[in-house]
C-alpha cells in the first residue's frame, strides 16, 4: 500500500466514525463537533482525488462557518433533546426501513449501473484535462463565462434570501433610543455644558 | 457570453434590474409608503416586458443551451407575467386593508416572476434547479408574509419544509440523469435516450425529477402541503399561488419532459397519467367537505392540475397545446375568482366561510352573478370557457389512446361539478344567516367582471391564444 492508499483508509474511516457518532451521540453539542470531524475527513478525500478546491471550500464554508453557527444554534435554542429522541425512538422502525430500502434501491442502481454511450467523453469535455491545469484554474475558466448565467441567478436567490429574512424578522420598536453617530460627533462643550453660577444658600 | 446571450435574456435582466432599483429606490426613500406605487409600477414593467416577449420571435438557445427562447418559452412567459401584473393589481386595496403591504411584496412577486420565467426556459437542468429555487424561495417568504398570524407563518414554514424535501427529491433525480448521461444538458440528455433504450439511472432519475415538479404542480400524491398554504397565507398571495406559479410549473413540467426525456415518452406518459387521475379525484372528493372557500379553492386547483397533466400525459404536440389553453383559461378564471374571494369581509375583518356568502345575490347582484358564471365555468359548465378548456384535454387524451382516462376525467368533473354549483346555491338559495360584504377595490372589482365576461365569451374564438399555443406547442413537440 502507498500513502495515498494509507491516507484514504484513514480519512474514510475519520469519515464514517464522524458520521456515525453525529447521529449516535447523546450531547448534541458532541454531535456538532463529531461533525465536524466528518467534515474534515471528508476534506482530505477530496484533497486525494485532487480536488483541492472543494476541499478547501468544505474546510472554510462548512467547518468554519455552518458547523459554528449549527454549534451556535444548538447551544442557543432550548430544544429539549431528551423528547426528541423519545420520538426518534418512536419512529426507529420505519425510519430503518426506508433507510434498508434506499439501501437496496442504491445496490440496485450500482449493481446494474451503465452509462449511455459517450457519457464519459460528456463529463470529461467541461474543462481541460486535470494533468494540463489545477481544478482551482479549470473553475474559475468556466464559472465566470460558460456558467455565468447560473452564477448570476445564485447572486439572485441570495437577494431574495436576504430581503426575505428582513421582510419577516426586522421590526422597528418604538421606545427606543438610537445612538446617532453624526449628532455625537457634532457635540461640543458649549452645547452639552451650561455653567451655571449657584448662589450659596440657594439651590438650583 | 455574448451580446446575443445578453439579448435573449433580456426581458429576465430588465425584470430583476428593475426589482433591486425599486427595492434600493425604497429602501432609501419612503420605505411602506412607497408601497401601493411600487405595486402598481411592477405591474405595468410586468406588462411592457409581456408586450415586449410577445413579439419576438424564431427561436434561440443562449449560454450554451442553458437558456432556451423559443414560442413555447414565449408563450407562458406572456400568461405568467399577466397572472402576477394582475394579481398585484387586484391584491393590492386588500394587502393595504389588512396592514401587509410592504414594499418587499411586488418586489419579492418580480423576482419569484424572474425565477418562474427561468423555469419555462430552462434548458439545462441546473438552470432549471436556479429558476425553480429562485421561484420557490420568493413564494415561501410572501406565503409568511403576515408574520403576526399563527396561520400565515405556519403555511411559510409547512410549504418550506415541504418545498425543501421536494427540491431534495428533484436534485437527487438531477444527479441519477446526470450520472447516466454524463450531462446536464437537456439537448444530451435526449440524445443519450435516442436509440430507444432508457437506461435504469435515467429512469430511476426520471421518476424523482417527476416526482419533485408533482411537488410544485400540487399534483396527488403530493399535494398536502397545498390545502394548508392556501389557507394560510393571506389571500391575495394566496391568489398569486394559483396562478403565475401553476403556469410556471407546468410549463416547466411538460419543457422537461419532451425537451429532456422525450425520448422516454412512454415511460412518463403513464406516471402523469396515473397522478392526473388522482388528482381530479381527490381535488372532486376532498373539496366537498370544505367550509372554508380558500382550502375549497385549494383542493380545487389540485383538480384542475390533473385535468391540465392529463394534456401533458398525451404525449403529443396536440395534448400540449391543450394543456396550454387549459392554463391560460384556468388562470383567467382564478384571477376573477380570487378577486371576489379577498373581497369578503365582514367589519372589516376577512371572511372565508362559505356559509357566509348566503343570500349575496340579494344584496351584491352584479358580483354574485359574476361568481355565478366563474364557479360555472370551472365546474365545466356549457357554454363557458372552462368547459372548451377541459373538452380539449379530453380529445387529446381520447386522441392518444387514453380514453379511459378521458372517461376518469368526465366523472371526476362531474362530482367536482357538485361543490362549485354548491357556492351557486349558497348566493341565490341559502338560509338567511349574518352577511358578508364584499369590499371591493375598482382594480378588483374591473378584474371580477373581466374575468366573468371572458369565460363567457372566450368561445367564440379563445381570444385569439389557439394559434399561439398551437405554435408553443410546435416549438416544444418536434
Amino acid at each position: 500500500m502507498s500513502v495515498a492508499d494509507y491516507a484514504f483508509y484513514l480519512f474514510a474511516l475519520t469519515t464514517v466514525t464522524g458520521g456515525f457518532f453525529t447521529v449516535m451521540a447523546r450531547n448534541p453539542v458532541h454531535s456538532v463537533l463529531w461533525l465536524i470531524t466528518a467534515f474534515v475527513g471528508a476534506t482530505g478525500l477530496f484533497v486525494l482525488l485532487g480536488a483541492e478546491f472543494v476541499a478547501m471550500l468544505l474546510m472554510i464554508v462548512y467547518v468554519g462557518a455552518v458547523a459554528v453557527l449549527f454549534l451556535f444554534v444548538v447551544m442557543m435554542l432550548d430544544v429539549d433533546f431528551a423528547e426528541l429522541k423519545a420520538e426518534i425512538a418512536q419512529s426507529l422502525p420505519i425510519a430503518m426501513l426506508i433507510g434498508v430500502i434506499l439501501l437496496m434501491e442504491l445496490g440496485t442502481i450500482f449493481g446494474t449501473w451503465v452509462f449511455a454511450d459517450g457519457a464519459e467523453a460528456a463529463r470529461q469535455s467541461i474543462t481541460p484535462a486535470i494533468s494540463e491545469i489545477h481544478n482551482t484554474e479549470a473553475l474559475g475558466l468556466v464559472l465566470y463565462t460558460d456558467y455565468i448565467l447560473l452564477f448570476q441567478l445564485s447572486g439572485l436567490i441570495l437577494l431574495v434570501a436576504m430581503i426575505g429574512a428582513i421582510v419577516l424578522t426586522l421590526r422597528h420598536r418604538t421606545n427606543v433610543k438610537r445612538q446617532n453617530v453624526i449628532a455625537q460627533m457634532h457635540r461640543d462643550p458649549a452645547k452639552a455644558m451650561e455653567v451655571i453660577d449657584v448662589k450659596p444658600g440657594q439651590g438650583l | 457570453m455574448s451580446s446575443v446571450d445578453i439579448q435573449t435574456v433580456l426581458p429576465e435582466i430588465l425584470l430583476s434590474v428593475y426589482a433591486m432599483i425599486a427595492l434600493l429606490g425604497a429602501v432609501y426613500t419612503g420605505k411602506d409608503a412607497l408601497a401601493k406605487t411600487i405595486t402598481w409600477i411592477t405591474a405595468g414593467v410586468m406588462v411592457a416586458i409581456a408586450i415586449m416577449i410577445a413579439g419576438g420571435s424564431g427561436a434561440t438557445s443562449a449560454f450554451n443551451g442553458m437558456f432556451l427562447d423559443d414560442a413555447y418559452a414565449r408563450f407562458a412567459k406572456v400568461a405568467i407575467l399577466l397572472a402576477a401584473a394582475a394579481v398585484l393589481v387586484v391584491g393590492e386595496a386588500t394587502m393595504a386593508r389588512r396592514g401587509i403591504l410592504k414594499f418587499e411584496y411586488p418586489i419579492l412577486v418580480a423576482l419569484g416572476t424572474v425565477g418562474m420565467m427561468m423555469m419555462v426556459s430552462a434548458g439545462n437542468l441546473m438552470s432549471l434547479y436556479m429558476g425553480l429555487e429562485l421561484q420557490s424561495l420568493s413564494l415561501y417568504v410572501v406565503a409568511s408574509l403576515n408574520r403576526d398570524s399563527v396561520k400565515s407563518t405556519e403555511a411559510g414554514m409547512k410549504y418550506f419544509v415541504l418545498g425543501a424535501l421536494s427540491s431534495g427529491l428533484l436534485l437527487y433525480g438531477s444527479s441519477l440523469v446526470y450520472g447516466y448521461a454524463g450531462t446536464t444538458d437537456f439537448a444530451g440528455i435526449l440524445a443519450a435516450a435516442n436509440d430507444g433504450h432508457v437506461g435504469l439511472g435515467m429512469l430511476i432519475g426520471l421518476v424523482f425529477v417527476a416526482t419533485g415538479l408533482a411537488f410544485k404542480v400540487s399534483a396527488v400524491p403530493f399535494h398536502m402541503w397545498t390545502p394548508d398554504v392556501y389557507e394560510g397565507a393571506p389571500t391575495p398571495v394566496t391568489a398569486f399561488f394559483a396562478t403565475a406559479p401553476k403556469m410556471a410549473a407546468m410549463g416547466l413540467f411538460a419543457r422537461v419532459m419532451f425537451d429532456a426525456f422525450g425520448n422516454a415518452i412512454s415511460d412518463w406518459s403513464q406516471i402523469i397519467a396515473l397522478m392526473a387521475v388522482l388528482s381530479m379525484f381527490l381535488g372532486a372528493f376532498a373539496a366537498i367537505g370544505q367550509t372554508n372557500i380558500k382550502r375549497l379553492m385549494a383542493y380545487s386547483s389540485i383538480a384542475h392540475m390533473g385535468f391540465a397533466l392529463m394534456g401533458l400525459a398525451a404525449g403529443t404536440e396536440f395534448g400540449v397545446q391543450m394543456m396550454l389553453q387549459y392554463m391560460a383559461v384556468y388562470v383567467a378564471m382564478n384571477v376573477g375568482t380570487f378577486a371576489f374571494i379577498m373581497s369578503m369581509e365582514r367589519d372589516g375583518r376577512p371572511v372565508t366561510d362559505i356559509s357566509a356568502l348566503n343570500q349575496l345575490a340579494s344584496t351584491e347582484k352584479a358580483k354574485a352573478l359574476a361568481m355565478l358564471v366563474l364557479m360555472f365555468s370551472l365546474a365545466g359548465v356549457p357554454p363557458m370557457l372552462g368547459f372548451f378548456a377541459k373538452y380539449g384535454v379530453l380529445i387529446a387524451a381520447v386522441n392518444a389512446g387514453m380514453t379511459w382516462l378521458a372517461v376518469a376525467a368526465v366523472i371526476a368533473s362531474v362530482i367536482g361539478a357538485f361543490y362549485y354549483l354548491r357556492i351557486v346555491y349558497f348566493m341565490y338559495f341559502g338560509d338567511e344567516v349574518e352577511g358578508v360584504e364584499i369590499n371591493m377595490s375598482p382594480a378588483a372589482w374591473a378584474a371580477l367582471m373581466a374575468s366573468a365576461v371572458i369565460v363567457m365569451v372566450g368561445f367564440v374564438n379563445f381570444f385569439g391564444i389557439e394559434g399561439a399555443a398551437q405554435a408553443a406547442a410546435a416549438a416544444l413537440v418536434k
